[in-house]
C-alpha cells in the first residue's frame, strides 16, 4: 500500500471523510487499505480503456414527478430526534467566529 | 404439527385449524426462549404484534372460508434493522443510530402491512449492511442456527437466523454484495436479492445506491416468491425503482425445468471453493438435467475482476451516503464547542472498525488524484461484468454457482482479516454490479452444515428462477431440513 503507507495521507482522508482516528488505529488501516488496495490492483492488468465506466445498471432517465405539494415530515417529530435542537432548528455549535 | 410456512399458515387460518394470535405467541415464545443464544433480534415488539394478531383473529372469524384477505393476513415477519420502522428502533446495527426511531416507515414496511404481516422485530446486520457475517454489528454477532460457534453469513445474518430457527416463515433483508444470499447459504433457506430497481429502496438505510437491493428470506421457494410479490413494484417515492410489470409469481412456479438451458460457468468450479461445495453443485446440475433442464458450460471471464472492482465502488458510495452520520439531526452527538471536533468526534465513537474501514478506502478512491485510477476503473470493470452476463444469457436462461466458495465458517475466523472475510462474496458481488437478480436456494449439507445454490436470471426475470429453483425444490429434500433449535 504504497501510497497510503505513510501516516500523512492517511491522516488527510481522514480529514476528508471527517474521521477522528486513534493512534492504534491510524497504523493499522494503513496497513489495512494497503494490503485492500494493491489487491485492487489487480485491475490495472485488464484492457480498460476503449470500456466505457458504468453508471446506472437499468435504462432509467430523468423519472419525474408531478409538481404537486405533498405532506412532509412532522418538524416537532423529526426535532424531537435531534442530539439538540432550538426554536424549530436543529442546535449546532459556534460555526463563526465573534458575535 | 404446526405448518411452518406462509402459505401453509395461510391455509390454516382459514380452515380455522389456526389462529395468527397462537402462531405470533408462539413466536414470541421460541424468540424468548432461543434467541438469547443466536441473538437474531435487535428489538422484539411482542406487545404491538400480539395486538395485530388479535384483529386477525377477528378478520379471518369474519371472513370464513372466503379467500378475501390479504396475501400474508397474520403471517409474522422479521425486519433487517437497515428499514426505517416508524416509531420502532432501527438502529443499523450501530451506536451511531441507538435509540432512534423514525419517523416513517419504508415503502417495503407499508407494503407488509398492506399485505396483512405482523411485524414481530427487527434483526441483527453488520453495522450498515458491511460484512458477510454479522459479526460487525455493535450489538454482538448472531449465531447460526445449525451450529452456534459459526457465522450465519451476513449481513442479513439476523433475518436469516430467525427464518432458519423457524421463529418467523418470512423476513426481509438487503442485498448491496451478498447480504441475503450468503446468509440464506450458510443458513440452509431460500433467498432472493431481486433485480435492482425491482423493490422499492425507500426507507432503507443507504449504503451503496447503485447496488443496494431489498430481499426476501423464506423457508421455501413458494414463500420466497409470495414475499417478493406483496413487496415488488414502482413506488413514487424511490426514482430508481422501476415502472416493470409484477407477475403473479406463483402462478406460473410449478412449469418444471423441461426446457430450460442452465449455464455453469468455468470461471466458478476452479480452486478456492471448497470440494464438498463444488460436488453440491454439481450434483444439483444433474438433478436439473434429469428434470428436463439443458446444462451448458459458459464462460464469464471477467468474473474475478469483479470482487476488487466492488471494493472501490461499494466503499466509495459508502463514504459519500454515510457523511449524513454528522451528530446534527438524529443519532449520537459527541460534545464539543467546535463544530469540525464535534463531527469528527461523533463518527470515532459511533463508528465500528469496519464501517470506518470502508469510509476511509472509499473516500481514498474518490480522492483527487485517485479518481481516475480507482473509482473509475472499477466502473469500467463493472461494464465488462455487464457484458458477460449479457453474453451468457444469449446463451442459457439461468447462471448456476455456488452462493459462497466454503461452508460456514466459524465466529471470529476472519473477524481480523477483511480481505480474507471480502472472499466470501466472490460470487455474489458479480451479481450486483449487474443488476441482475439472484436466488439462493440449499442444495445440500455438509459436515452438519448447510450448502447454498445461486441461480441467477435475466434482469426482471425473477419467474425464471423461482420456476427453476421450484423444480429443484421439488426433487430434492434440503428445503425440509430444519435446525434442532427449530423444533425444541
Amino acid at each position: 500500500m504504497s501510497q497510503v503507507d505513510d501516516r500523512a495521507p492517511v491522516e488527510h482522508i481522514a480529514h476528508l471523510a471527517r474521521l477522528a482516528l486513534s493512534e492504534q488505529e491510524r497504523e493499522r488501516f494503513a496497513e489495512q487499505l494497503g494490503r485492500i488496495l494493491e489487491y485492487c490492483a489487480r485491475l490495472n492488468e485488464l484492457p480498460l480503456a476503449d470500456v466505457p465506466p458504468a453508471s446506472h445498471v437499468i435504462p432509467i432517465t430523468n423519472v419525474l414527478r408531478d409538481d404537486v405539494a405533498t405532506p412532509s415530515l412532522d418538524r416537532d417529530e423529526v426535532l424531537a430526534q435531534a442530539p439538540a435542537h432550538q426554536d424549530g432548528f436543529f442546535r449546532v455549535p459556534r460555526v463563526l467566529e465573534g458575535g | 404439527m404446526t405448518p411452518s410456512g406462509a402459505l401453509a399458515l395461510r391455509a390454516a387460518y382459514l380452515e380455522r385449524s389456526l389462529r395468527p394470535s397462537d402462531v405470533v405467541d408462539a413466536a414470541i415464545d421460541q424468540i424468548a426462549r432461543h434467541d438469547p443464544n443466536l441473538h437474531a433480534f435487535l428489538y422484539v415488539g411482542a406487545d404491538q404484534a400480539r395486538a395485530e394478531a388479535a384483529v386477525w383473529d377477528e378478520r379471518y372469524a369474519r371472513a370464513g372460508s372466503r379467500e378475501t384477505l390479504p396475501s400474508l393476513a397474520g403471517v409474522p415477519v422479521a425486519i433487517k434493522d437497515n428499514m426505517c420502522t416508524r416509531g420502532v428502533p432501527t438502529t443499523c446495527g450501530s451506536r451511531i443510530l441507538e435509540g432512534w426511531r423514525p419517523p416513517y416507515d419504508a415503502t417495503v414496511v407499508t407494503r407488509l402491512r398492506e399485505a396483512g404481516a405482523i411485524i414481530i422485530g427487527k434483526t441483527n446486520l453488520d453495522e450498515f449492511a458491511m460484512g458477510s457475517s454479522t459479526e460487525h454489528s455493535a450489538f454482538g454477532p448472531t449465531r447460526n442456527p445449525w451450529d452456534s460457534s459459526r457465522v450465519p453469513g451476513g449481513s442479513s445474518g439476523g433475518s436469516a437466523a430467525a427464518v432458519a430457527a423457524g421463529f418467523v416463515p418470512l423476513a426481509l433483508g438487503s442485498d448491496t454484495g451478498g447480504s441475503v444470499r450468503l446468509p440464506a447459504g450458510f443458513c440452509g433457506i431460500v433467498g432472493l436479492k431481486p433485480t435492482y430497481g425491482r423493490v422499492s429502496r425507500y426507507g432503507l438505510v443507504a449504503f451503496a445506491s447503485s447496488l443496494d437491493q431489498i430481499g426476501p428470506f423464506a423457508g421455501d421457494v413458494t414463500d420466497c416468491a409470495l414475499m417478493l410479490r406483496a413487496i415488488a413494484g414502482k413506488d413514487p417515492q424511490d426514482s430508481t425503482s422501476a415502472d416493470v410489470p409484477v407477475p403473479d409469481y406463483i402462478a406460473a412456479i410449478g412449469e418444471g425445468a423441461g426446457g430450460l438451458r442452465l449455464g455453469v460457468p468455468d470461471e466458478v468450479v476452479g480452486p478456492g471453493v471448497e470440494p464438498v461445495v463444488a460436488e453440491a453443485v454439481r450434483h444439483a446440475l444433474d438433478v436439473f438435467a434429469a428434470h428436463g433442464g439443458q446444462v451448458e458450460r459458459i464462460s464469464l471471464p471477467t468474473i474475478e475482476a469483479a470482487l476488487p472492482a466492488y471494493y472501490l465502488i461499494a466503499p466509495a458510495e459508502a463514504s459519500s451516503n454515510l457523511a449524513r452520520y454528522d451528530g446534527v439531526q438524529y443519532g449520537l452527538r459527541a460534545p464539543s464547542e467546535d463544530l469540525h471536533e464535534m463531527y469528527a468526534e461523533t463518527r470515532r465513537q459511533g463508528f465500528g472498525a469496519e464501517v470506518k474501514r470502508r469510509i476511509m478506502l472509499g473516500t481514498y478512491a474518490l480522492s483527487a488524484g485517485y479518481y481516475d485510477a480507482y473509482y473509475v476503473k472499477a466502473q469500467r470493470v463493472r461494464t465488462l461484468v455487464a457484458r458477460d452476463f449479457e453474453a451468457a444469457f444469449r446463451k442459457v436462461d439461468v447462471v448456476v454457482m455456488p452462493v459462497a466458495p466454503t461452508l460456514p465458517f466459524a465466529i471470529g475466523e476472519k473477524a481480523e482479516d477483511p480481505l480474507q472475510m471480502y472472499l466470501s462474496d466472490i460470487f455474489t458481488i458479480p451479481v450486483n454490479l449487474a443488476g441482475l437478480p439472484g436466488l439462493a436456494v440449499p442444495c445440500g449439507f455438509a459436515r452438519g452444515l448447510p450448502i447454498g445454490m445461486q441461480l441467477v436470471g435475466r434482469p426482471f426475470d425473477e419467474s425464471t428462477l423461482f420456476r427453476a429453483a421450484y423444480a429443484y425444490e421439488q426433487a430434492t429434500p434440503w428445503h425440509r431440513r430444519r435446525p434442532p433449535v427449530a423444533a425444541a
